[in-house]
């Protein structure tokens, strides 16, 4: 480091935490060196994070909230702005990479017991982390106010109708209006640059805060701060996030860009998965599309909401399908405190644990498979099916866990 | 705190002014907060935007089925035949509120057909599960919705079905029949949606 440097940065020290903070957080963060394949989504989950901020400023520099006007300005964009193609897309990839990553990012966690003792509030944090984007995802996809931005947004609003007693008029304070309309469309416009954008880096800020106070997970699921070199106090398993990981994840970002630009150049809508066709006709408030099915990320949780046919316990279907739909993604949260296993990764757990993990994988693909679909009765009832699979996952999951017969987690990490 | 506590000798009094200033602030973040929700509500504009339109049916054909729009919702004037009007009876124990016990009509429409008169249908064209417009499908038996459909309208978000008198069928996700509007007859082919009041018109 250069002389002037080294007496700018001892000048910025004096005044502000800047040595210590990149100590704490980089150059002496000590990670469990045996990261693999799935620790690549976290850091890919914040570039993402990072895409969709830039890319969205210079969205709304074009795009006109209103009802009116909406639709042509995003072909506005498409058609006229230039470059304003690329930067939509890259916008409306990132929405679903998103997801992408942060699936893979949460299926991690699940396989290696990374919301165990002591992440428990790491992981509460990340879920709500979770719920944030799925907000966003929501209020962005109504801004081209498409026909499937109409009539999915209208789905979702009316679910908050469907609460007794103060559903109506919750519903018309967050429509504004008695129906959807401009009003709201206006509104989410505000939440979804503003409002969750702000929300969701101070959640990504705090979840990376709370990772490196309780230290980073890793696939055999054992603490490496138990076993510590008595002399430097630094864990002998630990190795310095920086340079060893940030070099490992920028090939990860390479990698990820390469597949990112494959989908934004070639396939940006990805055979009608990630932006859906029905969208490319502007709202029509007077009829529905004959197929609507929301974006594929959302369509496990779709298909459990539409598994409800039947009224049960005073409760109507519709009800409960709201709650099935609201459950399946809460129960999340509960994970940390409904695992009783006596070890935390996949890779010590016994039959039952692998079985139920592997149960729960193919239940969501198959619940995402329905969710795309129009329904049948043959699906209604396998969505049902599924969906029971889905919940037996988490709540057989205190019984399962104990009775399970768990291998011996090693000393060291392998 | 507690070192000056007891120098002082005034913890009582101290506490007293806590408890005051949260309590007073807080009524001032709910004062303060109350603008911001009220300005959230549906605005004035909005409030008055409700007003009845006016349809004329003399143009509506046995069987057709006619989009209108009030207060942003789409409205259904169906013309039914006589064969539709017979296929209801036939429906009594497949749909789950036969007689319209729920205040889903006004009296005027709590009938067998759901209507004023029987073979003009009016109700919103909107689902009673989540919102979705159902599509009308007048065909008998087509391969997708099975032999014993005899002709109503399928919500294709969620798969709920309703007969030609937008009554729900039983073991489907929407939960009441369709609703009906306030509506009149100003004359033989004029009809008004949104009010019971001919002078509204």
């Amino acid at each position: 480091m250069g002389k002037r440097l080294t007496s700018f940065v001892a000048w910025v020290d004096k005044r502000f935490p800047l040595t210590a903070n990149w100590k704490a957080h980089l150059t002496e963060y000590y990670a469990p060196k045996n990261f693999n394949f799935w620790y690549y989504f976290g850091s890919l989950a914040m570039l993402v994070m990072v895409n969709q901020l830039l890319t969205g400023i210079f969205l709304t520099m074009n795009y006109k909230p209103d009802a009116g006007m909406a639709f042509a300005s995003v072909e506005y964009i498409m058609r006229d702005v230039d470059f304003g193609w690329l930067i939509r897309y890259m916008h409306s990839t990132g929405a679903s990479m998103f997801f992408v990553v942060v699936y893979l990012h949460m299926f991690r966690g699940m396989m290696y017991g990374s919301y165990r003792k002591p992440r428990e509030l790491l992981w509460l944090i990340g879920s709500m982390i979770f719920f944030v984007l799925m907000m966003m995802a929501f209020t962005g996809y109504i801004l081209p106010w498409g026909q499937m931005s109409y009539w999915g947004a209208m789905v979702i609003v009316s679910m908050i109708g469907a609460i007794p007693v103060v559903g109506e008029p919750l519903m018309h304070l967050i429509l504004g209006d008695f129906t959807l309309s401009d009003a709201a469309l206006n509104r989410f416009f505000a939440y979804h640059v503003v409002t969750l954008p702000v929300l969701l880096v101070t959640l990504v800020v705090v979840h990376v805060i709370a990772l490196h106070e309780v230290g980073s997970n890793n696939p055999d699921g054992i603490e490496i701060k138990k076993n510590r070199n008595p002399e430097t106090n630094i864990p002998v398993d630990g190795i310095p996030f920086h340079p060893y990981y940030t070099v490992k994840d920028i090939f990860g970002v390479v990698v990820f860009l390469i597949v990112f630009c494959g989908i934004m150049f070639f396939a940006p809508e990805m055979g009608g998965y990630f932006l859906e066709y029905n969208n490319f006709i502007p709202a029509n408030t007077l009829q529905t599309p004959d197929h609507i099915a929301p974006v594929w990320y959302f369509t496990p949780y779709y298909s459990m909401l539409r598994a409800a046919t039947v009224n049960f316990l005073w409760i109507d279907a519709k009800l409960w399908g709201i709650i099935l739909m609201g459950g399946s993604v809460a129960i999340i949260c509960l994970l940390p405190w409904l695992d009783r296993s006596p070890v935390k990764s996949i890779r010590y757990k016994g039959p039952y644990s692998k079985i139920a993990l592997t149960l729960f994988v193919i239940s969501v693909f198959v619940l995402g498979w329905l969710g795309t679909k129009t329904p049948t009765p043959l699906y209604t009832t396998l969505a049902q099916i599924f969906t029971v699979i889905y919940f037996s996952f988490f709540l057989l999951m205190p019984w399962y866990s104990k009775k399970d017969k768990c291998k011996k987690e090693p000393k060291r990490v392998s | 705190m507690e070192d000056i506590d007891k120098k002082n000798g005034m913890t009582g009094r101290r506490r007293f002014l806590i408890t005051a200033t949260s309590v007073a602030g807080g009524i001032a973040s709910v004062a303060w907060a109350t603008p911001f929700i009220l300005s959230m509500m549906p605005s004035e504009r909005a409030k008055a935007a409700g007003a009845p339109v006016e349809v004329d049916i003399s143009k509506l054909e046995p069987g057709m089925l006619l989009l209108v729009e009030w207060r942003g919702k789409v409205v259904w004037v169906l013309s039914r035949t006589p064969e539709m009007l017979a296929s209801l009876t036939t429906l009594d124990g497949k749909v789950s509120d036969p007689n319209s016990e729920k205040e889903q009509q006004p009296e005027y429409a709590k009938n067998q057909t759901r209507s004023i008169r029987p073979e003009i249908l009016v109700t919103t064209g909107v689902c009673t599960h989540l919102g979705c417009s159902p599509v009308y499908r007048k065909e008998i038996a087509p391969a997708d919705l099975g032999q014993d459909w005899l002709g109503g309208f399928f919500c294709p978000c969620h798969g709920s079905k309703f007969d030609l008198a937008g009554r729900v069928y039983k073991n489907v996700p929407a939960p009441t029949n369709l609703f009906v509007p306030p509506h009149v007859y100003l004359s033989e082919n004029i009809l008004l949606i949104g009010s019971e009041s001919k002078e509204d018109a």
